[in-house]
């Protein structure tokens, strides 16, 4: 999709690179000596074929082959989403279980429509907020991602820290939202209602029985929100100028550099798949029914 | 302990919220369960039956609450328990069993620690709690208890499931316990296992029994004394002969009127029915709350509320003229102009119908050799346990999956293609099905219009002003009206609901429909309804019935011929009268014993021991072998019957002959309900 994207919204490959005042004859040479006057599909398949072997393409801009770019950016995105994501999933999820156990109380309204707004306002909006709190007013943390090089891991993440809120917040609502419905679900359910008039206590009720049952379905949300917290890297990375996965998108975009671009995005694609497939994985194990197979 | 009473209710009034306003679900429910005692309470859905036992295990929804009177268990009154003191209560004195067993198991964890963690609580832990769990599911005599304990509830049958419910319920030997139909939604033969159970536990445990259900038979099978619950309130109490013999209110008698008894046939007139609906949730009751649906209503009736007046012998009835309860007029005309048989040739005819399963690398023969006829207008009754075949027989006539080469299906004397996509169009019109969900059915967003419509179109070829006029003639062939046509099906009842998925079927003129467990879901009234429904449509349209379901009576009113099946195998084949009277097949014979009857008149039930077999592995000789009460030795473990005709048009697999078949089943001539 995006290759396909790349060849044929506007814009001669040759003519973006060399800008609107160069020769025709030069931008069709380059044009040539990139391999983009090759019929569609031809260029398509040696795409795909290189890429499996390694070779992602040479970028138009830097004239030097993409993986090298790809892999550090990516290196660099999985630090600030692994962040983000330790964060967020065991307070997501505690909040919503929170809220459920306090449903329709003062709690469950606060963390409901925090979350909700919290998750509603774009990052970019939340980003430079916390940079104007927490960076300019306040000045805790550093405002750019971008550590001095050779830093240890304790720096970088005191770096990361800022960059990370902005996802946090919009996944927080997610999975607290997520956690907190399957709870409500859980709570609700006949086997609940057992355990209750088993006579056993509430805790008993809640960690052995409801707990379980009600995680089940938010462990594959949080799969699926791997995916956007990528997608979010763009609009983060881009507004802390740190050298991730997305703002290496974002730049090849803007530089026309397709064979970045779309190395960038087939990566992206392939986190996501593997996320989904962990997260399938996680759930069969976790889930009998699956584990065990349709055996009557 | 005697004189102490098990359960009291005083005065209890139950209101749900809804929409900012407190809706009265129980008006005043006054009840008394002696120690020791079976109390039935029976009622149409929605009646609030639940209500009452969720209100005595203070365990109602969360907008629910209890608005008035007490409730006592044990002499203890529920309501000032404080949280420890009501959790005590339910690990000590109270247990329940509910419905759906699939769901009341918890999912996720192994049947053994679901039970051990009950007697954790007394203490009991380790190898002490396994060894009594495992005692436990011995006493509800389920087979196999060691391997259950490792399993998890989703490998075990429905009647398993209810099984392992049961002795979760009876692990901590309650003095009160509270069944909320424990048996609605299994299969006729497994619901009397798990009623012989409960019966027998009964006798060994001396816990007094609160059984809910809305199948009156069953109740009667189970309990001393019944009460009629009816929006909320009690109108009829009594012990359970007086009332279901001699009922002293109309709705009672108009209760026990639905229902297809003593053999009774579609040919011998229409069942009755109770028009109307139960008054909603916090209507404003006038009067009599049955008045709007009583044929014997007076203005007395609609002005002064009847009190429960005493009738002597513990008898109570809600009804100013509790004496003529009975001369209650009919509801539904009974005289129905029955399908005359004609001498007509078949329209279905299945011949050596084989469909083999793959089941872990095993062949798994689903459906063994199975070859019926059928006439147009005719019905025929497909009967047998969960797993013997019903559904895909029905499947493979509807052309959902394909059967294994050689056999064949002819409708109307031309070979139907294995395949729905290789059927032509009017083959496929022809073969319709009613499910017994009516939900899975239709589509959620569309209005009535629109689904009805749609299969006008798609399988009558309809369209504009002729559409419109078939359109209005469907809807109002299936009593429904106008007023229905824009709504959606959520906004139906489930009866409403099962005559729309009716109407669909008969868009397009169909032959034949395939009716799997249509009523199953229905309460007693509406069932009626949907049952007088078929058979008229039947009766116009000269329709043949492929009818689905474990309820036998029902079977036995709609059906012309009968088809049981077991493990794929046709065990006996004929008409009707001659397959419910008998002699039959010994699998017939336990099936037939194993339905609830309302008149207590027989003790002698065939037990059927064990679960059926797997298909996957059948056993040798005839299949029914393992579980036979009648067999003769050997050759029925090494040879496998043929099916021989009996008489004609009557078919019997077995070894025994006809005329011993009869002399053994000659002194039981008693007929079923
Ligand atoms: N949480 C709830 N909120 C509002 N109304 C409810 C709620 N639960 C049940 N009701 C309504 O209260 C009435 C009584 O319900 P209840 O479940 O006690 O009936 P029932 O006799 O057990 O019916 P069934 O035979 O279908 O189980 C019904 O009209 C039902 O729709
Ligand atoms: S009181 Fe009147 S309306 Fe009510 S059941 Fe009796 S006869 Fe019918
Ligand atoms: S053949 Fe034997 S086992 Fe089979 S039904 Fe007849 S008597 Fe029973
Ligand atoms: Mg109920």
């Amino acid at each position: 999709m995006v290759f396909l994207g790349g060849q044929v919204l506007p814009g001669n490959v040759g003519r973006a690179i060399l800008g609107p005042f160069a020769d025709q004859r030069a931008v069709d040479a380059l044009n040539h000596s990139l391999g983009v006057d090759r019929p569609l599909l031809v260029q398509y398949g040696s795409w795909i074929w290189n890429f499996l072997h390694g070779d992602m393409g040479t970028s138009y801009v830097f004239r030097a082959p993409v993986a090298p770019f790809v892999i550090d950016a990516l290196g660099n995105s999985m630090k600030l989403a692994l962040v983000a994501f330790v964060l967020v999933v065991p307070i997501g999820i505690v909040g919503g279980v929170m809220a459920a156990l306090n449903f329709n109380r003062p709690l469950d309204r606060i963390i409901s429509l925090g979350g909700l707004s919290v998750t509603v306002l774009p990052e970019f909006v939340t980003g430079i907020i916390l940079i104007l709190i927490f960076g300019v007013w306040l000045r805790w943390l550093p405002i750019a991602a971008a550590w001095p090089k050779g830093a240890g891991v304790f720096t970088q993440l005191y770096y990361l820290i800022l960059p990370s809120l902005p996802l946090f917040l919009v996944l927080f609502g997610y999975i607290a939202r997520m956690a907190r419905s399957g709870m409500i679900e859980a709570l609700d359910s006949d086997y609940t209602r057992t355990a209750v008039l088993k006579g056993l206590p509430w805790r008993t009720v809640i960690w052995r029985h409801v707990l379980r049952n009600a995680l089940l379905p938010t462990i594959t949300v949080i799969a699926t929100q791997t995916g956007y917290l990528i997608g979010g890297l763009v609009v983060i990375e881009t507004l802390f100028r740190y050298q991730g996965i997305g703002s290496l998108i974002f730049t090849a975009a803007r530089g026309k550099d397709f064979p970045m671009l779309e190395a960038g995005i087939l990566t992206i694609g392939i986190v996501y798949a593997v996320a989904t497939l962990i997260a399938d994985f996680l759930y069969s194990v976790l889930n009998p029914r699956i584990r065990l197979g349709a055996e009557q | 302990m005697t004189d102490k009473n098990a359960l009291e209710l005083k005065d209890l009034s139950v209101a749900y919220r809804v929409g900012r306003r407190n809706r009265a679900v129980l008006r005043n429910v006054n009840l008394t369960i002696k120690a020791g005692e079976a109390y039935g309470l029976v009622g149409e859905s929605g009646c609030g039956k639940s209500t009452v036992a969720l209100s005595v295990v203070r365990y109602l929804p969360r907008n629910g609450s209890i608005t008035g009177g007490s409730i006592a268990l044990d002499g203890k009154d529920v309501m000032k328990l404080d949280a420890e003191a009501l959790r005590r209560a339910r690990a000590d004195s109270v247990s329940m069993v509910y419905q759906d067993p699939g769901k009341a198991l918890n999912p996720s964890l192994r049947i053994g620690r679901q039970l051990t963690e009950i007697f954790e609580l007394a203490g009991i832990t380790g190898q002490a709690a396994e060894d009594k769990a495992l005692a436990m599911l011995n006493r509800v005599r389920i087979s196999d208890p060691a391997s259950v304990m490792q399993r998890y509830p989703h490998q075990l049958s429905g009647g398993m499931q209810q099984r392992v419910a049961i002795a979760m319920a009876l692990a901590n030997d309650p003095s009160m316990l509270i069944l909320d139909e424990p048996t609605t939604g299994l299969d006729a033969t497994v619901e009397a296992e798990v009623l012989d159970l409960i019966g027998q536990l009964r006798r060994e445990l001396s816990a007094s029994i609160l059984f809910i259900s809305h199948n009156l038979a069953v109740v009667a099978n189970m309990c001393d004394r019944v009460g009629v619950l009816y929006a909320g309130m009690l109108v009829e109490e009594g012990s359970t002969r007086d009332v279901f013999n001699d009922p002293r209110h109309p709705y009672t008698v108009a209760l026990l009127r639905c229902l297809p008894r003593g053999g009774q046939r579609k040919d011998q007139g229409r069942l009755d029915t109770i028009p109307g609906f139960l008054p909603g949730i916090g209507a404003n009751i006038v009067g009599c709350a049955f008045a709007d649906r009583c044929a014997l209503a007076t203005e007395r009736c609609r002005a002064e509320p009847p009190p429960l007046y005493e009738l002597g012998d513990g008898r109570l009835s809600r009804c100013h003229y509790h004496d003529n309860a009975q001369s209650l007029p009919r509801a539904t005309p009974a005289e129905i102009a029955a399908a005359q048989p004609k001498q007509t040739p078949p329209v279905l005819q299945v011949e050596g119908l084989n469909k083999t399963y793959a089941s872990h690398g095993r062949p798994l023969r689903a459906v063994k050799d199975v070859s019926v006829s059928l006439k147009p207008g005719e019905t025929l009754g497909l009967v047998g346990e969960s797993g013997s075949g019903k559904t895909t027989f029905a499947r493979l006539l509807l052309g959902l999956v394909a059967p294994d080469d050689g056999g064949s299906i002819e409708l109307e004397g031309k070979k139907l293609a294995p395949r729905l996509a290789s059927r032509s169009e009017d083959q496929v019109k022809a073969v319709q099905i009613v499910f017994q969900n009516p939900d899975s059915a239709l589509n959620r967003s569309h209005s009535i219009r629109h689904i009805l419509s749609r299969a006008l179109k798609r399988l009558g070829g309809l369209t504009g002003k002729t559409l419109d006029t078939r359109l209005e003639e469907l809807v109002r062939s299936v009593r429904l009206t106008d007023r229905h046509l824009a709504v959606k099906p959520r906004q139906l009842s489930g009866g409403l609901k099962q005559r729309v998925a009716i109407a669909r079927a008969f868009a397009g003129d169909p032959r034949i429909v395939v009716c799997d467990e249509p009523t199953s879901a229905l309460d007693v009234s509406v069932q009626a309804a949907i049952l007088n429904l078929l058979a008229d449509l039947q009766s116009k349209q000269d329709v043949s019935y492929i009818f689905i379901s474990h309820d036998l009576g029902v079977v036995r009113y709609l059906s012309d011929k009968i088809a049981v099946l077991y493990l794929g195998r046709i065990m006996e084949f004929g008409p009707s009268e001659a397959v419910f009277s008998g002699p039959h097949h010994p699998y017939t014979e336990a099936l037939l014993s194993a339905v609830p009857k309302l008149d207590r008149t027989e003790n002698s039930r065939i037990r059927l021991d064990g679960e059926i077999p797997s298909a996957a592995n059948p056993p040798t000789g005839c299949v029914f072998h393992t579980r036979c009460p009648r067999k003769i030795g050997a050759i029925c473990e090494t040879q496998e019957p043929d099916l021989t005709e009996a008489q004609p048009g009557h078919t019997i697999r077995c070894h025994i002959p006809y005329a011993e078949l009869a002399r053994l089943q000659k002194p039981k001539a008693v007929e079923p309900a």
